[in-house]
């Protein structure tokens, strides 16, 4: 048995003896699926903090960090080892979300040992929710146009402007932002810092945005006059720009990847729902056009993941090829097909809001659909990853935009 | 299959060097523009049979022939490895007829005597099978088989026509179904010397080589029927489906070259002053071929894996390779052309073979919306 064999066993055993049976098969145990703690985190499911307390005492929230900061200092392999174990039974992660799979990581590789020691602990404990100050509303697609403003005044940053799309910023504890701290710089990427905003400091002010699907996750976050220590900065003041940058490109290829459900479900999906709305219970879908709609979906659905599992083998045999970064423009079409054709075969039972005369999983299905609309636009929109994909993979020359 | 449990979709290093060399040695020797020198040559081969045969001596065409038939003994993964690179320049040489169909067909019905005397010479690069099935009235459906085979005191009598025979021309054998009761098919391997036998060469717009097969009250043997009697429906549809499957590799390969050399082409194209290859409409639209063929590599290589791994997945598998591997050769074809622009149109560029053959492979064992029908029926709906 090879160490990597010994570990896999080791990490089985553990998940299997200790996530409480009713976590089993609820999750496909993505980094941001679960549980996501913080000081405004209201969760009362015995089992949900059961599980968070044992990982957090094992050091597997967070396996590959440092044990000094409440990590369990893996290797990378190994912790992929664990997060694969959990997915095998459907746990969720016992601390998931933004701190884990974002910050943490730019923290590590950034950051200096006190800013290490101050928060990493916090985020493997799950006591302290991060949320993430990027986009603001001239600076979406062109993100180095941003503007929130960072002046340093003595021993402090004062930074006024507005963030958006600031995803759970009301219940997270603290935001890591891009500002500008020089707006005088030759390009507009330098000039760029990365600073750490505790969200309880005045004049900041937080907004719920409702999406055209009613109920969303995201914020704005207005910054007026806030005051915060200098010491917050992360790296280099100016140079803020290069890590933003590591972090996009680890989101693209972690939203390709986590929208993957079960291989095969979304065509499941679909032809369950056109038996239950052209009551079809069996048999040939009598519409040939939609059967053939069908099958383009489904015969999709199995490419991407034929075409993820390639991806995943060889990132594993040690030469990842360039085909990770179209994952996640095929990965949120597919989605926005599964949900068009969902919406087709429910007619107007798929028209519902809310109220009297329409199913409860047929409105929550039509919430999906929209909500499905603004996946090809975050995360980089989808025109943002063909100008990646067309510089970085073929080689084309860079023209105006 | 979930993406843990997905079968290897990689080339070990043995494949890699094959892979290599297959596509160094096609890129140098075999270049597309031959399919206009045999076309316009009336060449009476329409291939170059040397160059068969040094690829024999190479193995490549053992490659999936067990070993007691002078094979090499390895999987269809190595041979989809080398026909994805034949694919690159179009190649007109039997890889189809001989390797897919007549091969496929031993394989799965041969019998012992029928292999013996016929692979160690597909090895060998000496002999070249072909596959009659299409007919008039086929309409895309192989089971439509209007050629007639009548039980005689010695074997049976055949009559009929058979279509686009791909290398029909000059087969050594020829495989031909027949109706032998009112359901049942059955397969039998003819001699196209025989009397009673004509065959007339068809010219295709794609640089394959074909003929019409006509059996005129022909007498065959038991010993010509290839696996059992009324039972060659499926056994037809079993070598399509590793026909397909190898297909598509040829076309993954061709959709490669003819994205290669459009990329190759806008980077340097100059229009306004600029590379044409700077304007992001054209970007863009590279980008979304650049997707199809990433999709396409993966969807072949688990087919490939599947008829060497995983029998009861060839169906479900060939019907999504041959599907997706026609529309995205079909893209990359049509978008070569369109970004070459006028260039593109003219008898002079070899793009315009890519376009041809595009159109020729997806109308070849069933287009990719017959092969939707059958996912669908596949999986229950």
């Amino acid at each position: 048995m090879t160490d990597s064999e010994a570990f896999r066993a080791e990490a089985r055993a553990w998940v299997r003896e200790n996530a409480p049976k009713s976590l089993w098969r609820t999750s496909g145990s993505g980094p941001f699926e679960g549980y996501w703690g913080g000081s405004k985190c209201e969760e009362t499911d015995p089992d949900v903090l059961r599980w968070r307390d044992l990982g957090v005492e094992k050091g597997w929230t967070a396996p590959a960090w440092p044990r000094e900061y409440g990590g369990g200092g893996l290797n990378c392999e190994q912790e992929q080892i664990i997060h694969a174990e959990m997915k095998a039974i459907g746990v969720p992660r016992p601390v998931a979300g933004q701190g884990l799979a974002m910050f943490g990581p730019v923290l590590l590789e950034h950051g200096n040992d006190a800013q290490r020691a101050q928060h990493l602990p916090g985020i493997a404990r799950g006591e302290v929710r991060w949320c993430q100050g990027y986009s603001e509303p001239n600076a979406g697609s062109d993100l180095a146009n941003l503007q929130l403003k960072a002046e340093r005044d003595g021993d402090e940053f004062v930074l006024n402007g507005q963030k958006i799309w600031t995803s759970h910023a009301d219940l997270s504890d603290w935001i890591y932002c891009l500002a500008r701290t020089d707006p005088n710089a030759p390009k507009k990427q330098m000039g760029i810092s990365v600073i750490l905003v505790d969200l309880n400091t005045p004049g900041i002010t937080i907004r719920r945005i409702d999406l055209i699907s009613g109920y969303s996750p995201f914020c704005e976050t207005f910054f007026d006059d806030v005051r915060v220590p200098v010491g917050n900065l992360v790296g280099i003041e100016n140079e803020g720009w290069t890590i933003a940058k590591a972090i996009l490109g680890h989101e693209r290829s972690s939203i390709g990847r986590s929208i993957a459900r079960q291989p095969g479900s979304a065509q499941r999906e679909i032809v369950s729902r056109a038996r239950k709305h052209l009551a079809v219970p069996e048999g040939a879908i009598p519409d040939p056009l939609l059967r053939d709609e069908l099958a383009s979906l489904g015969m999709r659905e199995e490419a991407f993941h034929l075409t993820l599992a390639r991806i995943q083998q060889s990132a594993e045999s040690g030469t990842p090829g360039p085909e990770g970064s179209i994952t996640k423009i095929v990965g949120t079409e597919l989605k926005q097909k599964r949900f068009e054709l969902g919406m087709q075969v429910a007619g107007i039972q798929g028209l519902g809001w809310e109220g009297p005369g329409f199913e409860e999983d047929d409105l929550q299905y039509t919430r999906d659909w929209l909500r499905s609309r603004a996946s090809t636009i975050e995360g980089g929109s989808s025109e943002i990853q063909k100008n990646i994909v067309s510089k970085l993979v073929l080689g084309l020359p860079e023209g105006k935009k | 299959m979930t993406e843990d449990r997905a079968p290897s979709l990689l080339l070990n290093d043995e494949q890699k060097m094959l892979s290599k060399t297959a596509y160094e040695l096609i890129r140098e020797r075999a270049p597309a523009a031959r399919i206009r020198t045999f076309r316009d040559s009336k060449d009476e081969v329409g291939f170059s049979r040397d160059l068969w045969s040094d690829m024999a001596e190479l193995g490549w065409l053992g490659l999936q022939i067990p070993e007691e038939y002078d094979g090499l003994g390895l999987g269809f993964f190595d041979l989809a490895v080398v026909l994805e690179q034949s694919g690159r320049e179009l190649m007109p040489e039997p890889f189809v007829s001989t390797l897919l169909l007549g091969t496929q067909a031993l394989l799965l019905g041969g019998s012992d005597a029928q292999k013996r005397a016929l692979l160690p010479g597909v090895a060998a690069g000496e002999t070249v099978l072909a596959l009659g099935y299409e007919e008039a009235g086929s309409r895309g459906d192989a089971t439509n088989v209007a050629t007639l085979a009548k039980k005689t005191a010695e074997g049976f009598e055949l009559s009929g026509e058979k279509l686009q025979v791909l290398d029909g021309h000059l087969a050594d054998r020829i495989i031909v179904s027949a109706a032998t009761s009112q359901e049942g098919l059955t397969l039998f391997l003819v001699d196209p010397a025989q009397s009673g036998i004509a065959i007339t060469r068809q010219t295709r717009i794609d640089g394959l080589n074909a003929a019409i097969v006509r059996l005129d009250a022909i007498s065959v043997t038991n010993e010509a029927v290839v696996g059992e009697i009324d039972a060659g429906g499926a056994l037809l549809q079993s070598i399509l489906d590793r026909a397909s499957v190898g297909l598509a590799a040829q076309m993954l390969g061709a959709s490669e070259q003819a994205f290669a050399d459009t990329i190759e082409y806008i980077k340097e194209r100059e229009q306004f002053g600029v590379p044409i290859g700077s304007f992001q409409a054209l970007q863009h639209r590279a980008v979304s071929v650049y997707t199809e063929i990433t999709l396409t590599r993966s969807v072949v290589l688990a087919a490939a894996r599947a008829i060497d791994e995983a029998p009861n997945e060839i169906p479900r598998l060939a019907a999504l390779a041959k599907s997706i591997a026609s529309e995205t050769f079909m893209l990359a074809a049509k978008e070569a052309i369109q970004m070459h622009g006028g260039i593109g149109v003219t008898d002079d560029h070899d793009v315009g073979f890519y376009m041809k053959r595009a159109q020729a492979t997806y109308m070849t064992f069933g287009k990719p919306s017959q092969h939707r029908q059958r996912w669908a029926e596949l999986h229950g709906y």
